[in-house]
Order: C-alpha cells, then sequence, then structure tokens
C-alpha cells in the first residue's frame, strides 16, 4: 500500500480507549470481581537461599474462611520457564528456595485479609545454605550451588562469537582502548501491580485472566505445568497497567490461581502487592562490561572487542536471550567490519533479572558511547561529528550478519545538533553546565520466536457485517503503549472509515488468532501488517460488490470519509455499511485472515537467532546537564532526541513512546538501583526506590525521522525502546563536559559524582568506575566470517500471503533514505 | 494489596473526649489525625493499635489563631497545605511555609497535619518495611526485635526523626500545647522530643498535641532547606532550619536545627554563638558550616549514604546561611 495522502495515519489522534482510562471504565485484571470469588495469597521465602525440610499447612487449612492451601506437592513436578533452554522454575518451591520472595505456598480464603494470616500460619522449617549475593561471590564458591545446570557451577550461560581477524583490525588501528563500565540493574516499576482471575470451570476447562504482555506464551506453559490440553485453557490478557518487560513470563500467582480455583470451585483472585512485584522482578540486568575498540584517526571503528558479565538473579527467565542481546546490536549503528563479542550470564540469589525496555542493549550502549565521546576527545574529534562520519550502511549486512535496512540516523544527528545548539554549547558552557551526546538502535520486534516453528508471529482476523460494525480480532496485548489504537488507525486507512467506526478485541486466545505478545517492539509492525493484510482482503470484496453495483470496473473504486466511490467521480458511490451489505449479500459472512511472519534472517551461527529483525530503529540524543559541584546532583536540564520511526502512524503516541523513555532513561542514568543488604531486596517500595517523578524530568524536545522503511505497515519502525538507549550514555557524556569526571558507572549518584570531583582536585583520577574484572575464561569463539558490507537479503517478503504484498520491495542495493519531513 | 488490619475507629468531637477515649483504652490505642503515615505503617505492622482515635472530627483543632501581641498560634489538625499557604506563616516565618510545603506529595500535604508531622515516626530503612520483610532480616528492638540492625551493639533505637516542620518550628521558638487527663500544659517545642529512636516524643501517649504556638516573629529571617532525592515524595535525608534575628547587619540571635541527621531534631549550638555579635560574612558562615557539620552524626538507615549525608551538612547550612545573608547560593567549588 504505497501512498503519499494519508486520511488517518500520520494524524495525532486521542487513543481510542483514552477515555476509558481516564475515567477509570478501563477494568484491569485486579477490578475484576465475580461472584463466589476467592482470595488468594502467596507465602515467600524469608532465605534469599535454602533447602525446604518440611512445610505443615494444617494450621492455616483449619483457619475459618480458609477454602484451600496449597503447596508444590499439589502441582505436577514439572519445572518451566519461559525460554525452552531455561526450564528451571517452579511456581511453589518444593526442595529449595532461591531468593527472597520464591513462593513456597498458596492459599485461597474468603478475603485477602484471611488468606494473608493463613499464610503466616504455614509452618515451612529450612536449611539455609549460603548465599551468593553478587557475581563475585557466585564464581568464587563453585561448591555452593544455585541450580544443577548451567554451563559451569553458577554460571547460566557462557557464550562467544567471533565476525573476522580482530588482531589484524587492531593492529592497523591509530588507536586502542580498553574501557570497563558497570550498568547498574534496575527494575520496571508499572503503576499495575501484577494480578490474575483464575476460573476452572465445571466442565473441566480453565480460564484465566491476567495483567500479562504475553497471553499466547502463559496460555501454552500453562499447558505444561498444569498438564492441561491448551484446547482446554483460555487465556484472556487483561488491560495490562504497564509492562516494560515485567509481565512476559509466566508467574507463580497465575499459576496457583489455577490450582486453587479447580480445588475449590470458585473463581480466585491474586494480585501482587507492591513488595512482590519487586521479587518477580525480571528487570535489567546489572552487567560489567570490558570494551575494547579499534579506532583510526578519522575516528573510524576498525574493529570491537566486547565482553559482558550478566548478574543473572535466581532463575533462567528470558537471560540466555538477554546475554546474547547485550553483544548483538553494537554492529547496526556505525561500521564496524570485525567484531567479538564474549558474555556470561550468572546465577545469583537474587530476584531473576529479565528483559526491561530495551532488553539487554542500554547497558552495552551506555559502554560503547561513553568510550566513543573518550576516543573523540582523543582523536581531537566531535563527538558528534564522529559519529556522523561513521554511519553504518542501509540495506547491507553487519559483522554479525544482520540484516539493516533503512538508517535515518545521519539526519537524527543533524537534527539534534541543530536543535541544541551542540556547536555553540561544547566545551564552551558555564562551569557545571555540560552537554553531552549518544546514539543509539533497536529491533522492530524479534525476528525469531522463542519456541522454533513456521507460524504466524502476529494473526488478525477483521470481520465486518451488515451493521456497518468492522471488528479487529488480534492476539496483541495492548500495555499502554496504544497497540489497539495502531491496529484500528490500519483499518481505518485502509477502509477509509473513522478509528470510532472499529473495535478492536484483542489477545484472547479462545477469540483471536495468535499474537506472540507485546515484546521486543513488535506488535505495531507485525501485528500492523497482518492487519493491513486482512483490511486489504476485505476491501477487495467490498470494491467487487459495489463495482458490480454501481456497473464500473473495480479497479476504479476507492475508499474514503466513510465511503466507497468511484475515484474520477466522487459523486457515484455508496456509503460504507451499505457497502458492507453489498459485499456480505454477495460473499457470505465477511471476515478476513491475515498473517505476518518476519523475514528468516537468523544468522547462520549459534546464537544467530537473537538480534535479526525486520528492521531497526535508530536513536540520537542530546543531554544538557547542570551539576551542583557542591552536592554533586546532576539535574538534566533540556534533552533533544530524534528518533528514525520510519513513519509515525500517530505522531501524538511515538512522541508519548519517546518521553516515557526519555524519562524512564534518566532514572536509570540518575536514581534507579536494585541494592541488597542481608540478602534481600533494600527497598522494595515505590518511596524509597528513586525513581523520578515529573519534577525531575526536564523539557523534553522530540524530533521524528521518516524513512517509511519497506518493512513496517505504511513505512513504521519502532518507538517504545530504542530511545531510551542513548540517554543513559548522553546523560554521562554530558557530566563529563559539565565537570571533567567520567562516571562510568550508573547511577551517577550525587555522591559518585562529588567523589570523582574531588579526587580529581586532589590529583587522582577523574575516572569512578568498576577497577576489576572476574576471573573468567570464556569459550574459545569459533571464527565466523564477517557479512560487514555484504548486500541485504529478503526485503519485505511476506510469507502467508495469498498474492504479492501491494508495497512494492525496495531495492535490496542502499538506497537514499527517503522523505526527509520529520515532526517536530 | 496490603490490607489494613482490623482496628475500631472512635471519632470525638471534642479534645476533652479525645483525651478520654485515650485513657480509656491506654496502650491498645493511638491518635490518628491525617493518616498519611500511621495507615502505611499499619499495613506493614510497625503499628498495631486495636482502637484509633481520629481527630478529624475535632473542630478546635484546625485553624490559625492570632491571640495577640504578634503570636501565631496553629491547630494542630491545621492541614500542611493550609500551613504552606497561610499569608502570615509565609509572611513571617518562611522556614515553617516552606517545611510544610515540602512533607511528601501535594496529596498527602491536604490530608497530613502539622501536629501528625511534629509527632511523626522516627524512620529507618529496617524499619520501615512490611512485616514479611521485616522477618527476613530478623526483626530490630523498636518492633518486634531486641537488637538495633543499624548499630548491633548499641542499646538503643537509632531511627532517624524525619519531621520538617519540626526542625522549621524549633528553629522558630514554637512552643506547643498538650491535653492530658491531669489537664493542659504549653512545653517548648524543643522539649517534645528526645534522642531515642522508639521513645522520641517525651509527652505521654495519651496526651494530644492541640497547638503549635509561633512567638512574635520580630522581624526574623528564617529558612529551610531539604536534602532528598526528588521533588516531591521523599522524606528528609537532611534538613537544615536557620532562624535569625537581626541588628541592622549584625546577628542578634540565632538558631540553626537540622533534621534528619539523629532522632530528634538536633540543634547546631555551637554554629549559632559564632554567628552572635557579628556580620554573616562568607568566611564566618563557611566556620559555622563546619560547626555545624562535625557533631553530626548520621547512620546507615536513610536513603543516600551517611558519610555523604554528613558531608551536605556542611554544605546545607552554609546555603541556608548564605541565603539569609543574601550572599549567593553557592560557594564557587
Amino acid at each position: 500500500m504505497k501512498k503519499d495522502h494519508f486520511a488517518i495515519i500520520g494524524q495525532s489522534l486521542p487513543k481510542i480507549d483514552a477515555w476509558a482510562k481516564v475515567v477509570g471504565e478501563t477494568k484491569f485484571a485486579d477490578d475484576l470481581a465475580m461472584s463466589r470469588m476467592a482470595h488468594g495469597k502467596l507465602l515467600r521465602s524469608p532465605h534469599p537461599h535454602a533447602l525446604i525440610k518440611r512445610i505443615d499447612t494444617t494450621r492455616a487449612r483449619a483457619l475459618p474462611g480458609v477454602y484451600a492451601v496449597i503447596t508444590g506437592h499439589d502441582l505436577p513436578r514439572v519445572k518451566f520457564g519461559i525460554l525452552p533452554v531455561s526450564q528451571d522454575e517452579e511456581a511453589l518451591c518444593v526442595e529449595k528456595v532461591r531468593m527472597v520472595g520464591d513462593a513456597v505456598a498458596a492459599v485461597a480464603a474468603v478475603d485477602e485479609e484471611t488468606a494473608e494470616r493463613a499464610t503466616e500460619l504455614i509452618e515451612v522449617e529450612y536449611e539455609p545454605l549460603r548465599p551468593l549475593m553478587s557475581i563475585e561471590d557466585s564464581l568464587g564458591h563453585p561448591e555452593v550451588r544455585i541450580h544443577e545446570y548451567g554451563d559451569r557451577p553458577n554460571v547460566h550461560k557462557a557464550v562467544s562469537l567471533q565476525f573476522g581477524n580482530l588482531e589484524a583490525a587492531f593492529a592497523a588501528s591509530d588507536l586502542v582502548r580498553e574501557d570497563v563500565f558497570f550498568y547498574e540493574g534496575n527494575t520496571h516499576l508499572p503503576m499495575e501491580q501484577h494480578s490474575a482471575v483464575a476460573q476452572w470451570g465445571a466442565d473441566g476447562k480453565l480460564t484465566l485472566w491476567s495483567s500479562t504482555q504475553t497471553p499466547h506464551y502463559v496460555h501454552r506453559l500453562l499447558s505444561r505445568i498444569l498438564d492441561l490440553p491448551q484446547a482446554h485453557i483460555r487465556v484472556v490478557a487483561a488491560p495490562v497497567g504497564g509492562g516494560f518487560g515485567g509481565k512476559l513470563d509466566p508467574f507463580a500467582h497465575e499459576i496457583a490461581a489455577c490450582k486453587l480455583s479447580q480445588l475449590t470451585g470458585r473463581p480466585v483472585k491474586i494480585t501482587l502487592t507492591r513488595e512482590e512485584v519487586f521479587y518477580v522482578h525480571r528487570g535489567r540486568h546489572p552487567v560489567l562490561m570490558w570494551i575494547k575498540t579499534g579506532f583510526t584517526k578519522d575516528g573510524a571503528i576498525t574493529g570491537m572487542h566486547f565482553r559482558s558479565w550478566l548478574d543473572g538473579g535466581a532463575y533462567g527467565s528470558y537471560g540466555v536471550a538477554s546475554t546474547f542481546y547485550t553483544g548483538a546490536l553494537q554492529t547496526v549503528t556505525y561500521k564496524i567490519p570485525v567484531y567479538k563479542f564474549e558474555g556470561a550470564r550468572v546465577f545469583t540469589n537474587k530476584p531473576p533479572c529479565g528483559p526491561k525496555r530495551g532488553h539487554g542493549t542500554p547497558q552495552p550502549r551506555f559502554a560503547m558511547e561513553c568510550q566513543i565521546d573518550k576516543a573523540a576527545e582523543q582523536l581531537g574529534l566531535d563527538p558528534a561529528d564522529m559519529r556522523r562520519q561513521n554511519l553504518a550502511e542501509p540495506f547491507v549486512k553487519t559483522a554479525n550478519h544482520l540484516t539493516v535496512t533503512t538508517i535515518g540516523l545521519g539526519e537524527c544527528i543533524d537534527r539534534v545538533v541543530e536543535a541544541s545548539g551542540w556547536g555553540e554549547k561544547r566545551g564552551s558552557l558555564p562551569p557545571g553546565k555540560g552537554i553531552g551526546i549518544a546514539c543509539s538502535s533497536y529491533i522492530t520486534g524479534a525476528g525469531t520466536a522463542i519456541y522454533w516453528n513456521d507460524m504466524p508471529h502476529s494473526g488478525v482476523v477483521v470481520r465486518a457485517d451488515r451493521s456497518g460494525l468492522v471488528a479487529v480480532l488480534c492476539g496483541a496485548t495492548d500495555i499502554g503503549q496504544g497497540s489497539d489504537s495502531i491496529l484500528a488507525y490500519l483499518v481505518a486507512e485502509v477502509l477509509g472509515i473513522e478509528p470510532k467506526d472499529i473495535r478492536v478485541h484483542p489477545a484472547d486466545t479462545d477469540l483471536t488468532p495468535v499474537d506472540l505478545g507485546s515484546y521486543s517492539s513488535r506488535v505495531t509492525l507485525m501485528a500492523g501488517n497482518a492487519t493491513i493484510q486482512a483490511a486489504e482482503r476485505l476491501r477487495e470484496k467490498i470494491f467487487t460488490a459495489v463495482a458490480r453495483k454501481l456497473e464500473v470496473p473495480a479497479e476504479r473504486l476507492t475508499v474514503g470519509e466513510r465511503r466507497v466511490f468511484v475515484q474520477d467521480d466522487p459523486e457515484q458511490g455508496v456509503s460504507f455499511p451499505e457497502a458492507v451489505v453489498l459485499a456480505e449479500s454477495m460473499f457470505g459472512v465477511l471476515a478476513f485472515p491475515g498473517s505476518y511472519a518476519p523475514p528468516k534472517r537468523a544468522g547462520k551461527y549459534k546464537g544467530g537467532g537473537v538480534g535479526p529483525s525486520p528492521c531497526y530503529s535508530y536513536s540520537a540524543c542530546v543531554v544538557e546537564v547542570d551539576v551542583d559541584r557542591e552536592t554533586g546532583e546532576v539535574k538534566p536540564t533540556e534533552v533533544w532526541i530524534a528518533h528514525d520511526v520510519g513513519r509515525a502512524l500517530n505522531p501524538l503516541l511515538v512522541e508519548g513512546q519517546v518521553e516515557g523513555s526519555i524519562y524512564m532513561g534518566l532514572g536509570e542514568a540518575l536514581m534507579e538501583e536494585q541494592v541488597f543488604r542481608k540478602g534481600v531486596h533494600k527497598f522494595p517500595s515505590m518511596l524509597e526506590y528513586k525513581s523520578p517523578t515529573t519534577l525531575e524530568t526536564p523539557e523534553i524536545h522530540t524530533i521524528l525521522v521518516e524513512t517509511d522503511d519497506p518493512e513496517g505497515p505504511f513505512g513504521a519502525k519502532e518507538a517504545g525502546q530504542g530511545p531510551l538507549l542513548p540517554v543513559i550514555p548522553a546523560v554521562a557524556n554530558a557530566v563529563y563536559d559539565a565537570v571533567g569526571v567520567r562516571i562510568d558507572e550508573t547511577p551517577i549518584t550525587p555522591e559518585k559524582v562529588t567523589k570523582a570531583m574531588e579526587n580529581k582536585r586532589k590529583g587522582k583520577s577523574a575516572r569512578l568506575g568498576p577497577e576489576r574484572l572476574p576471573v573468567f575464561s570464556f569459550p574459545e569463539a569459533k571464527i565466523v566470517e564477517s557479512a560487514f558490507g555484504q548486500p541485504a537479503e529478503n526485503i519485505a517478503v511476506r510469507p502467508f500471503a495469498s498474492a504479492p504484498h501491494p508495497q512494492a520491495p525496495h531495492p535490496q542495493a542502499p538506497h537514499p533514505t527517503l522523505s526527509p519531513e520529520g515532526r517536530g | 494489596m496490603m490490607r489494613l488490619p482490623p482496628f475500631q475507629y472512635l471519632a470525638p468531637v471534642s479534645v476533652g473526649d479525645a483525651v478520654k477515649l485515650m485513657a480509656d483504652h491506654g496502650p491498645e490505642a493511638m491518635l490518628v489525625a491525617g493518616g498519611t503515615d500511621l495507615y502505611p505503617n499499619m499495613k506493614r505492622r510497625q503499628f498495631e493499635p486495636t482502637v484509633l482515635v481520629g481527630l478529624r472530627g475535632v473542630r478546635d483543632l484546625a485553624g490559625v489563631r492570632e491571640p495577640g501581641g504578634g503570636v501565631l498560634a496553629i491547630g494542630a489538625g491545621t492541614t500542611l497545605t493550609a500551613v504552606s499557604r497561610h499569608p502570615e506563616v509565609r509572611a513571617r516565618y518562611a522556614a515553617l511555609a516552606t517545611a510544610a510545603g515540602a512533607v511528601s506529595t501535594p496529596q498527602l500535604r491536604n490530608m497530613g497535619t502539622l501536629g501528625g508531622n511534629v509527632c511523626v515516626d522516627t524512620r529507618c530503612n529496617y524499619y520501615n518495611q512490611s512485616y514479611q520483610w521485616r522477618k527476613a532480616v530478623d526483626f530490630c528492638m523498636k518492633k518486634d526485635g531486641e537488637i538495633c540492625l543499624v548499630a548491633p551493639g548499641s542499646p538503643r533505637c537509632w531511627a532517624v526523626s524525619s519531621s520538617d516542620t519540626a526542625p522549621a518550628l524549633w528553629s522558630l521558638s514554637a512552643s506547643v500545647r498538650l491535653a492530658g487527663p491531669a489537664g493542659e500544659r504549653t512545653i517548648p517545642l524543643s522539649a517534645l522530643y528526645q534522642d531515642d529512636g522508639i521513645q522520641y516524643l517525651t509527652k505521654q501517649p495519651g496526651e494530644i498535641v492541640t497547638e503549635i504556638v509561633l512567638p512574635p516573629a520580630d522581624g526574623a529571617r528564617s529558612v529551610y532547606l531539604k536534602l532528598r532525592r526528588r521533588g516531591s515524595f521523599d522524606f528528609p535525608v537532611l534538613g537544615v532550619a536557620a532562624t535569625l534575628y537581626m541588628d541592622g547587619e549584625t546577628v542578634r540571635q540565632a538558631r540553626i536545627v537540622l533534621g534528619a541527621v539523629a532522632s530528634l531534631p538536633r540543634e547546631a549550638v555551637e554554629a549559632a554563638r559564632l554567628l552572635i555579635g557579628e556580620r554573616l560574612t562568607p568566611e564566618l558562615i563557611d566556620r559555622a558550616a563546619d560547626a555545624a557539620y562535625r557533631p553530626a552524626k548520621p547512620l546507615d538507615n536513610t536513603d543516600l549514604t551517611h558519610p555523604y549525608r554528613k558531608k551536605m551538612v556542611r554544605v546545607y547550612v552554609a546555603r541556608a546561611l548564605r541565603r539569609l545573608a543574601g550572599l549567593p547560593e553557592a560557594a564557587e567549588a
């Protein structure tokens, strides 16, 4: 669908569910109330690492108002995990707990108070084991094993990848830098706490309503965990009050609610407390990084060697993917002809880490962009120019075999440099004030599913009938990013009607086709492309029927303003509802599927499944800071960000995603940290876990750059995660410009800044950051040929299409960036 | 979600009735005004009263009086929002207006009262946690346990005085009126506190703070500065209140009070003494700041590290005095 002019696309429209959310009409999972519903509560371990010797639930069962009490012995003894390679979780631990917060029993009772009292009456006898609370701890004590599996004792995964001859690349460099960075872990902190309601019906079939980003994966795993056929399970994703990656795994409370419902014959609801949300976590991995990069005197990168050590926490979760992601996307922003990556994920007795907005990539991006800033200074180059001069090429492959399509990064850099006054400000702001730049890129949807299959990643059915109603049934979950609205806009554009004429019914495994879920910034592109396909199939039937009625060829028809009419004779036409009646009369029931799977481009090496994506978004960010030289407090005063979104389907929503990313990125840069003391999260509350408020959020100038990517629906790429990535290094680089100290670890707290400034005054190093690396030998890398500069393949290939996709594929050779006009 | 434990809520309409109800129910009962601190603490079972005597229905407790002679009397039930916006408070007692306006969030200031903030429980990040959390690290002596987890060898509790308004009122030489079974009494606000994280108030549990009385401003200049990570929401991890009475350019009387460095607001007597009879020069301010910094001994039980918080005492006291002297706020670092 190549169009120059759009009716809906590109308009700043409100979300279709905005009013319902504003007035409190939206029913989140915790708002669900059913007759006879019981309330559940989990008993969680107070020990970071212990064997369970005995659990006695007798007293809890005897408490009036208690309907059922379960332990892991009441569930099928099967371990599970979101990734097939990491099946290491139990809903209720049976033999061992691996962190404070591991669930060991669950209660259903007449109300939440009674359920809570009952959990306190459960007697659990533990035999404490030595807790391992850091990477060093876990590697240093192989005799204490958190899990029995893994590449080595307490090492979940260790990987090595090499593309090309690194030694030769470094030898040909004018400057080779080695730097060490640490990125602290942090959590998602969604407003909505996880909640689930389960109803095991009298017919033996189960329904689960849950605040989940991945109803499909929960559906699959519940079947295995509960030993119930998938066909007898229905998972409905309730509207999600913020996810950010924290609602991507199957969780103990969901599973316990199902089992308790089966035992009690009642619907059972379990809503987590805020403290419990800190324990289920799956947030940002703390990552220690070593990066060695060769540069020419012009600032071109000759080769890069990157090592990461991830503190994984107690379970696998998405950790293997997270590990690969810390090494995957370095290559897509600038030309890096030769590349080597080594990564290891280590188990510790802390809440498990997993995917958080930017999954595995903010950490290496922080390291890489700070190092480039240091290299630019050494080489006497402007850091913005240096980046601009060495951009990756569009429509080619990277060293690690990723296929890149459009790249708007050059324009992004130009726009933020111009808007921020970079040229005049850099190095010349008054003392204490500084400015920094960084760039980044992110995937628009993971190119592979988490389980191997040849089926669609997104499925949609668009249905219309004589009432004039158009309904979109799609398995995707709106987690607040506005994906339901996007699907409505796409259908409205294709059918010439208004978003209000469309109802979107998301994420119900009984009623909607499968969609893999709201993660990896995939919904707009994947569900969007499937939606366009379905809507176009409907439109084709409508055109056929209207053409017969009007006695014109179907090719002459078009849509717009809720009408179907003859393009060159607009008076001649019918209203949209009339057109649907004609089509329903001619073809019967009107319900059309759309399917999407991303192009198969995984690199032919182990680990090549992490990183490929239909296309990549790009961001450039300039941050100006005001550093209080007495207190060390860093106040970001203004942020300029340009984001290559391919095409802004709704600029208002894109700007919202960009601003939210900036806000979250600033929190990670300056405040947020997971800290543990005596084996326990030091402050599992919204009061003491410091996340910024609106008062800490500076003026943000968002510039949207459009490149009309051939892979995206109407050219769109992702916007929900990528803009977070450059914020953190841009802040660090700005702090250096302001006060001359390098804080090579997050968060950049006032104390670290004062300490570094003090050291600098005393003539010591003006760098504050990690000093040591673990003693660790990575596996020998199998050297794969670098694919750097090879032509892109498989552009805009649409499987499951009965006819060629109407949008003509772009040439495979590099082509100039399209559509320079952005929106400020 | 976290649920409140069951309790009986009593709603007296007069101070006398409230005093009587407290006496009748003894140690089982607690007073509640805005409830912004008490209810969350009850959810975490830091307090387990079976009876709450609510003061919201006691009309006499809210409002600001001017009994004459330049005195301003603020009812303990006056909301923090009302205190922070009151024109007389803003004009004559700037430190109090600032401190009241710096407590927590706008929503909580609409509920929270001045009396509540003056009496607010001391805080410690081993103590302000859920029952389950405290069970995991082991209970401390302030609730359910035997030892102090911040200073395990210590015979006392080191929870931190976390009121914003108390240091401000102390620096302004305010008094508090108390009503109890034995009748009414008025004491200096400074006498309301003692240096113990558990018994941080000197008043009897059944006594009610009814009014906070501010002496005539007498041209005093006052300021309150608060260290916290965010512009809202956070309790102070350091508060500095300073009040100066001037004779022309010379300091006649001075009172500097630090919040959140001990279990009670800590008056920096030596620092204030250095100022009396002197002109406020940058050098003198630095000396006073140093004098305030030395005795401050924050411990590792709030946000930010205690060495940093101690370091900031000097910076914040200097800033407070510079502001009162009309000097630029930050010295060139």
